[in-house]
């Protein structure tokens, strides 16, 4: 070992001050590097698919279907796409995340510290957030190119970016907490959210669906946050967008609440 | 009485099926090196992932430095430093990064004059800046080690830190140990290897079953072998009279328990009237894998403090 250091110097009498906002502080960048070291993956692969959408389906369909009167269909779809971006990656950065970090071991480096259940909450959750608005802007940027974006209300469209964001970033974290395995992860991607993200609107308005369909929508929160931020482009929705933020509040508080509780109870993380 | 390191009381943990932990009572001071023995399943990984926080006990309490580790966990977990037992690492990051965000955990922001220390004494320096996934797995468990001391924890527990590890850093590693030890760190590890616990540990609590066997001084614990070791090359075979007393036999050499160091003589008296030629001769103490051996065959009984 290096004898060049006194030995005096690792006497250790007391405690050095510790302050919780650097632990929430750090775990949020750590989050945020993480993804952000692995940005093809985690961003540009996320946008090119996002793209591919628009080609196939705005052109196919740009000529036969339109929404709402006088909203070519591919300027109507991106919207949806920039939204079902930012849903999907938010669910897939928590959620992956975590379950790598149990896989690899690596989670005890966060449970054996002094974190709290909120700040962990908040950090993971912050973290999948800006990547899923990440996505969303990258989505947004290229597909602009294609079609004529329109901007009738920035503040609805900012509103419900983070609040979807934040949704399923939670949602994600749940799944994450409840996985022990990635094929169990994979079965809630599959079966659940991307279900509920199909069915909710991205690729119509769920006033041309089937009665039954229409009420499917109304008890899906995704349905929502993709009607009130397409509000924000249009000035158009299925229902006011006062209803839809509401819902997406209320739906935010439930999913968080939920995580809480299983991130303070330790939840298949401490046995 | 200073507040102890670690105080463990009626520490009981189970799973659906098994009593991993049963009442075990434990009292660690503040400056001890302390060595928990016991095979595999005895409990140690269990016992110590409560310690840590890691998993709740079903009965029971800890305290670290006097700080309940589930109510007032903060505290605790900063008096704790923990070198897990699996080779665990992540991916992403860069030794030096790794140190940096795991200090920031403990809610330390600017603290790389002690990480550049921490790295000096594992002979990190070099490895700073390469990615963990990069690194042999020696490398690895040294990152582990500073990971654990980069909050200046009072309290080191380290779970099998050297298993599967060269000789020469498991060399390293002690000598780094005995010195956090002298100034004034607390120690506490799980070890198979015996000797290391030996040299190093001043008490030893050894467990079986989820309960403690034995929890004395290393030096009482060897007391607990009366006698010494004789090993014995012979020309002429070996007297039958002392058959009862071997403990090893080689083709080459035969190891004789004797009750008492006076018996040695008597022994070698027998071998000459056999007419055996004593060719080789090496007295010594008994060692722990002998108390050990002992201790694991005895019926377990309530944990001792």
């Amino acid at each position: 070992m290096n004898s060049a250091v006194p030995a005096a110097a690792l006497a250790i009498p007391v405690l050095p001050r510790a302050s919780s906002w650097v632990g929430f502080r750090t775990l949020l960048y750590k989050e945020s590097l993480r993804f952000w070291k692995v940005s093809f993956q985690t961003i540009f692969a996320p946008v090119l698919t996002g793209v591919l959408y628009l080609l196939v389906f705005g052109h196919m369909l740009d000529t036969r279907v339109e929404p709402f009167a006088g909203v070519p269909y591919s300027t109507f779809l991106i919207p949806g796409l920039v939204m079902m971006s930012i849903l999907q990656n938010a669910f897939a950065n928590s959620s992956s995340s975590l379950i790598q970090s149990k896989i690899m071991g690596n989670l005890v480096f966060l449970l054996l510290p002094p974190l709290s259940a909120l700040q962990f909450f908040a950090a993971y959750v912050l973290a999948s957030v800006l990547r899923g608005l990440a996505v969303g802007l990258g989505v947004f940027a290229v597909t602009v190119w294609f079609a004529p974006p329109a901007f009738d209300a920035p503040l609805w469209i900012a509103a419900f970016a983070v609040a979807g964001a934040t949704m399923l970033a939670v949602v994600g974290l749940i799944a994450g907490i409840i996985s022990e395995k990635f094929d169990q992860l994979a079965a809630i991607q599959n079966f659940l959210i991307v279900p509920a993200t199909f069915l909710s609107g991205v690729f119509y308005s769920v006033h041309g669906l089937p009665p039954f369909w229409q009420g499917f929508s109304r008890v899906n929160p995704f349905f929502y946050v993709i009607d009130g931020f397409r509000f924000g482009f249009f000035a158009r929705s299925d229902v006011s967008p006062w209803l839809s933020l509401l819902v997406v509040m209320l739906a935010v508080g439930v999913v968080s609440a939920v995580a809480l509780v299983l991130l303070e109870r330790g939840y298949k993380l401490r046995t | 009485m200073s507040i102890a390191a670690i105080e463990a009381s009626a520490l009981t943990k189970r799973y659906a099926h098994v009593t991993a932990l049963d009442a075990v009572d434990l009292l660690v001071q503040p400056g001890e090196c302390f060595g928990l023995l016991g095979p595999n399943g005895a409990g140690k990984t269990t016992l110590i992932s409560i310690i840590a926080g890691l998993a709740r006990p079903t009965s029971g309490r800890v305290r670290v430095m006097g700080h309940d580790v589930t109510d007032d966990y903060r505290a605790a977990r900063r008096s704790l430093g923990v070198v897990p037992q699996e080779l665990v690492f992540d991916p992403f990051f860069t030794v030096r990064e790794m140190l940096r965000i795991q200090s920031g955990y403990f809610g330390l922001a600017r603290n790389d004059d002690w990480i550049d220390e921490v790295m000096a004494n594992l002979d990190l320096v070099d490895k700073a800046d390469v990615n963990m996934r990069a690194l042999s797995g020696g490398m690895k468990r040294r990152v582990l080690v500073a990971q654990a001391l980069v909050h200046r924890p009072p309290v080191i527990v380290l779970d099998e830190p050297t298993a599967g590890v060269d000789v020469e850093l498991r060399q390293g590693l002690w000598q780094f140990m005995r010195r956090l030890n002298g100034d004034g760190h607390t120690i506490v590890l799980t070890t198979h290897y015996l000797e290391e616990a030996q040299q190093m540990c001043g008490r030893i609590a050894m467990l079986k079953a989820g309960r403690v066997l034995a929890l004395e001084s290393t030096r009482d614990l060897l007391r607990r072998i009366a006698g010494v070791q004789v090993a014995l090359r012979l020309r002429g075979g070996l007297p039958p009279a002392l058959r009862e007393q071997v403990v090893e036999e080689y083709p080459e050499h035969v190891v004789l328990r004797l009750a008492h160091p006076r018996e040695v003589g008597a022994a070698l008296e027998a071998c000459r009237r056999f007419g055996s030629d004593v060719e080789e001769l090496e007295v010594g103490p008994a060692d722990l894998e002998d108390v050990f051996v002992q201790v694991m065959s005895e019926t377990p009984v309530r944990s001792l403090t």
